[in-house]
């Protein structure tokens, strides 16, 4: 969703992201580890990674570095910066620890509930509630300057708004989520990695357009929609090839190599299709 | 309304490219006034409405508009004086959203943001009425993508546009010179009525000596980087494009250089 912001409605190929989500996933180690609870280290999370986006945004605005560069650096500098919050290169949030997850949180609150379901039930609510705001917040004022910003930049500038300022808010928003991606995985996999964020761009960008293959449909609503589906069949696929791509020699090291062959052969699609119809 | 004090502005200036594209140029508009403007190729046309909008930056000079010296103030912060609509008909609008978001944007234009929702049953009812005005059937299409609009009617929604939020000047820079001859003759029409309607000061850019002599009340016509030429009044009223071309060849004693300029006289 956070990658959808900027590719799709700032027009902006942000690549904080392999470093806002580990980011994110950091940030609520480290309030664990410091005694604060799951919902503080959440809103933490989301907050550095809208710092980490404001810094991107920054360096493109302000210092006018390109769209990639300053990404990729903001992404360097948050590889030290989050092996600093972190102390280590992973650290694992255990019960035992006492470190009490949302979900462990959640499975005390409904114990009568199978914890497979709980998890199920609560992240598809989050997404829902996501989605639904994400949604809503495209319409606002705020929202609809945004994606004007994306799509003509100079015209948002004749009507009196400031670039640069909507590129920030989006920027931030956008990370802001990533974090918040990386903080939730990092409570369901119950521990956190210094390289976990790495392809992200990459898998989110995999996300968008297979949904875009997948779903017609040019609102808002369906926008986001098509990204929530893109991102359960995407992975939904690399689960699959995870799983029964053993028996054809599919390691969980070709996971990326796979990504970006799926990303490669989607954006080339249009290109292809119209050189074959020449040729018959 | 709008003055230019002795503007300079020069690209790729001390280097061997150095372009000195306005020169010394000072220029009056009065409220009300309507100016057409024409001139040869790389005139400084598009450079001069650039300097006016923010979009470029004088070298040397003031420009100040209704007493307020904006020189030095960015185009999103002048933008509240200024209505622009551009000759590339994709540029004065955002194509990837609807008609009613476009509008939205330009309804908007001068409050401040907020997080509140953008549209408005209100405001769809203030767009339907604006574009039934323009009779393009553009009202029962609110919510299509601008994308999908044929350049006369993205032209006509940037004009609309421009002027929806009441600047107290209106920029047009060839806005009718990707159209076909038909399609620009209605635009132009939209252009009088909206800029009567709304008294809008004018500066219209155009390659079109018949429009540009028989709409608005004073004709300048620019030539490397200065204007050579500024009629209006009983003059203007007399004057023939063959007479504009006579004093322009007299003045720069050379031919008046415009490729297309031909083709629309004829
Ligand atoms: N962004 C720019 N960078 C460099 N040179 C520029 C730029 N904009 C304009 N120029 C130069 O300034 C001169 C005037 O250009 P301008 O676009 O203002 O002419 P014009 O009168 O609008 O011409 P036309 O009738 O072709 O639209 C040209 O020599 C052009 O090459
Ligand atoms: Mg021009």
């Amino acid at each position: 969703m956070g990658v959808f912001i900027t590719f799709r409605c700032l027009n902006f190929p942000d690549l904080t992201v392999d470093g806002s989500y580990p980011l994110g996933a950091a940030v609520l180690a480290l309030l664990m580890y410091r005694g604060y609870g799951a919902l503080a280290g959440i809103v933490a999370a989301c907050l550095a990674g809208a710092l980490a986006g404001l810094f991107t945004g920054v360096l493109h605005t302000f210092s006018r570095i390109p769209a990639l560069l300053s990404g990729i650096l903001t992404m360097i500098c948050l590889y030290s910066i989050n092996l600093r919050v972190m102390g280590r290169p992973n650290i694992s949030l255990s019960e035992n620890l006492g470190h009490r997850t949302v979900f462990v949180l959640l499975r005390d609150a409904f114990p009568r509930v199978p914890e497979v379901y709980l998890r199920f039930i609560f992240l598809f609510l989050l997404v829902v509630l996501v989605k639904v705001m994400v949604d809503l917040f495209l319409q606002t004022e705020v929202g609809l300057s945004i994606r004007a910003t994306g799509d003509n930049e100079t015209l948002v500038a004749t009507q009196g708004i400031d670039p640069n300022c909507m590129k920030l808010i989006g920027i931030s928003l956008s990370n802001a989520l990533v974090a918040l991606a990386g903080a939730m995985f990092a409570q369901y996999q119950g521990f956190v990695d210094i390289n976990m964020g790495i392809g992200m761009v990459i898998s989110g960008l995999a996300s968008v357009i297979v949904g875009e293959v997948l779903l017609r449909g040019r609102t808002i609503f369906m926008a986001t929609l098509q990204v929530v589906l893109g991102s359960v069949v995407y992975r939904l696929a690399t689960a699959i090839a995870l799983n029964w791509g053993y028996n054809i020699g599919f390691k969980p090291y070709d996971l990326k190599l796979f990504t970006g062959l799926l990303v490669i052969v989607i954006l080339s699609f249009p290109i292809l299709k119209e050189k074959l119809g020449r040729v018959k | 309304m709008l003055r230019l004090e002795r503007v300079n502005k020069y690209f790729f200036r001390n280097s061997l490219d150095e372009r000195w594209t306005i020169r010394n140029l000072t220029l009056q508009v009065q409220e009300g006034d309507f100016v057409t403007v024409v001139g040869s190729n790389g005139a400084g046309k598009t450079t001069l409405l650039n300097l006016i909008s923010g979009a470029y930056f004088p070298d040397e000079g003031r420009i100040v508009i209704d007493e307020l010296d904006v020189t030095e103030l960015p185009t999103h912060r002048r933008a509240l004086y200024l209505g622009r609509v551009f000759q590339n008909t994709s540029q004065g609008t955002a194509p990837s959203l609807t008609i009613e978001e476009n509008l939205a944007i330009a309804y908007l234009k001068g409050k401040p943001k907020g997080i509140r929702m953008a549209l408005n049953e209100r405001m769809r009812a203030i767009f339907r009425d604006k574009l039934a005005e323009i009779g393009l059937g553009l009202e029962k299409r609110l919510k299509d993508r601008v994308g999908l609009l044929s350049g006369g009617q993205r032209q006509a929604l940037a004009l609309l546009m421009a002027t929806l939020a009441k600047p107290k000047i209106l920029l047009l820079d060839e806005h009718t010179a990707n159209l076909d001859p038909k399609t620009a003759e209605i635009i132009m029409e939209l252009t009088a009525r909206l800029v009567g309607e709304n008294h809008l000061t004018t500066l219209m850019v155009t390659h079109n000596l018949q429009d540009a002599l028989s709409f608005g009340n004073r004709t300048l016509m620019m030539d490397e980087g200065e204007v050579v030429l500024d009629v209006a009044g009983e003059e203007r009223k007399k004057m023939t494009i063959q007479e504009l071309l006579e004093r322009f060849t007299l003045l720069r004693h050379k031919k008046f250089a415009e490729d297309r300029v031909l083709l629309s006289s004829s």
